[in-house]
């Protein structure tokens, strides 16, 4: 691993992502105007409280996802990818490089989504705010890593788009933001138990129900980053240096 | 045939089996450094294949292949060995300069490189530019540009030359003999037949075997031919009647 090879790697995605004006756009608006709308839907009920927060996780989460397994696929067949691991590059360079500059990029979005929504939107959160960023980030970090690993597994770039509601919306489904998770059916509830996001989603409805972050909060945030190590590990095993 | 010590590519016996049929079935070569060594076949032969074997990216089912007294792919040899893929493999939405840049943070090599080689590729001019947006020919080039980053001692490039205008790639042949006067080794290959008389030596490839290892002067020679492809026409026939 060379520090000056992970901050080069780092700084040509966010110029890749700094000529591509649009999609910056929509990373930062789409999710803004997601929270508003939900804001205005449920004006009036308790439930923008309930859902509000964990959607502010779930959000980086897709959005890294789709980007990170586009993008390393592009990396695959443009044959960057090949070129590189010629180089004097190591697997953990390619990943920490995208980390940063994907971890940088999740941290803008979710501070917008994050002031817009405890400000003009009213969002109650009785925890530290700057909890639920770093919550976030880890969000979009797993996003990256699973993006990463199922990149590995789809051949083009329709594949990979199809891998999002196959991957993201399951744990989507079962994280607790529909239904709370302690009142799924067992069998369901074994399967959320072993999805990361539900995690994630325990930990932001923590932080913004109690003024105090307990251990709870703490393990919930261990396994995310647990799961984000597994996942990049996974998905370095992917990115083969020798191809048949 | 050389000994393995001096010679700058050595590949014994070398078997590669891609879906089932074999792409390269016992290739063996040397080839000396300092020159510019042309691997000449139709499209489909292995002359891909074969320059993936010796940059280290192709998983090889029997036989070896030493570059510089190394084995091919070492992680020594990363910041010796330039390669070029047939298609361009550059970040289409960088600018030209950007994409150089990376690369040469990458490789460590030093400032002043990358207009060292935007001189050498001509197109110094065009640093700012998305490189999605040039010509097949102007990608080609920054691609190449990519590779003489770092002046490596060996250049592995496939199919350089194709789209350029009859001047461009006389001006990169140019190049190449200048890069081999200075003690790089090139191993350069194409199609088109009628480049072969800018090289060296000669490598003639046909269904995943050589059929001839030989400077062009002694090909003809031994031929009887007055060109390179009635030599390869010759060759072929000889391979089919011994074959029979």
């Amino acid at each position: 691993m060379n520090p000056r090879i992970t901050l080069a790697t780092a700084g040509r995605v966010l110029a890749q992502l700094r000529h591509d004006h649009r999609t910056m756009a929509l990373l930062v608006a789409v999710p803004c105007v997601l929270m508003s709308l939900l804001a205005w839907i449920f004006d009036g009920t308790p439930m923008f409280d309930r859902i509000g927060a964990p959607l502010l996780g779930v959000f980086p989460f897709v959005v890294m996802f789709l980007v990170t397994s586009v993008a390393t696929l592009r990396e695959r067949t443009s044959g960057t990818l090949e070129r590189l691991l010629t180089m004097p590059m190591s697997r953990l360079d390619l990943l920490l490089g995208y980390a940063l500059a994907f971890g940088l990029l999740a941290t803008v979005q979710a501070a917008v989504v994050t002031t817009l929504s405890v400000t003009a939107l009213g969002l109650d959160v009785a925890g530290p705010v700057w909890l639920l960023l770093v919550v976030a980030v880890l969000d979009a970090l797993l996003g990256m890593a699973l993006g990463l690993l199922v990149s590995a597994f789809a051949a083009t770039e329709f594949q990979a788009v199809q891998f999002m509601p196959a991957f993201v919306l399951p744990q989507s489904l079962l994280c607790g933001l529909l239904v709370p998770r302690d009142t799924l059916d067992t069998a369901l509830r074994l399967v959320s138990d072993v999805l990361p996001l539900s995690y994630a989603v325990d930990a932001m409805r923590d932080i913004t129900a109690s003024d105090t972050v307990g251990p709870g909060t703490w393990g919930d945030l261990s396994v995310v980053g647990t799961a984000i190590v597994v996942a990049l590990a996974l998905g370095a095993a992917t990115l083969r240096r020798r191809t048949p | 045939m050389m000994n393995n010590g001096t010679a700058a590519i050595s590949v014994r016996e070398l078997r590669v089996v891609r879906g089932g049929r074999a792409v390269l079935d016992g290739v063996t070569f040397d080839v000396p450094r300092g020159t510019v060594t042309g691997l000449l076949g139709p499209s489909g032969c292995g002359k891909s294949t074969l320059m993936r074997s010796i940059v280290g990216v192709q998983v090889v089912a029997s036989g070896a292949v030493e570059v510089m007294g190394r084995l091919a792919g070492a992680p020594r040899l990363r910041r010796s060995v330039g390669y070029v893929t047939q298609a361009p493999s550059v970040y289409r939405d960088l600018t030209v300069g950007e994409n150089l840049r990376y690369f040469a943070r990458v490789l460590g090599a030093r400032d002043g490189d990358v207009e060292r080689v935007l001189d050498e590729v001509d197109l110094r001019s065009n640093v700012d530019i998305v490189t999605g947006r040039l010509s097949g020919g102007q990608e080609a080039r920054v691609s190449l540009a990519a590779a003489l980053l770092g002046s490596p001692d060996l250049l592995v490039l496939d199919e350089p030359t194709v789209g350029l205008d009859p001047v461009l790639r006389r001006d990169i042949w140019a190049l190449f003999a200048r890069l081999a006067e200075s003690g790089t080794t090139l191993l350069v290959s194409s199609h088109v037949m009628d480049e072969a008389t800018r090289c060296e030596r000669l490598l003639l490839m046909r269904a995943g075997r050589i059929l001839a290892d030989d400077t062009p002067g002694a090909l003809l020679e031994r031929t009887g031919s007055t060109d390179i492809e009635s030599a390869f026409l010759d060759l072929v026939e000889q391979a089919e009647r011994s074959a029979a």
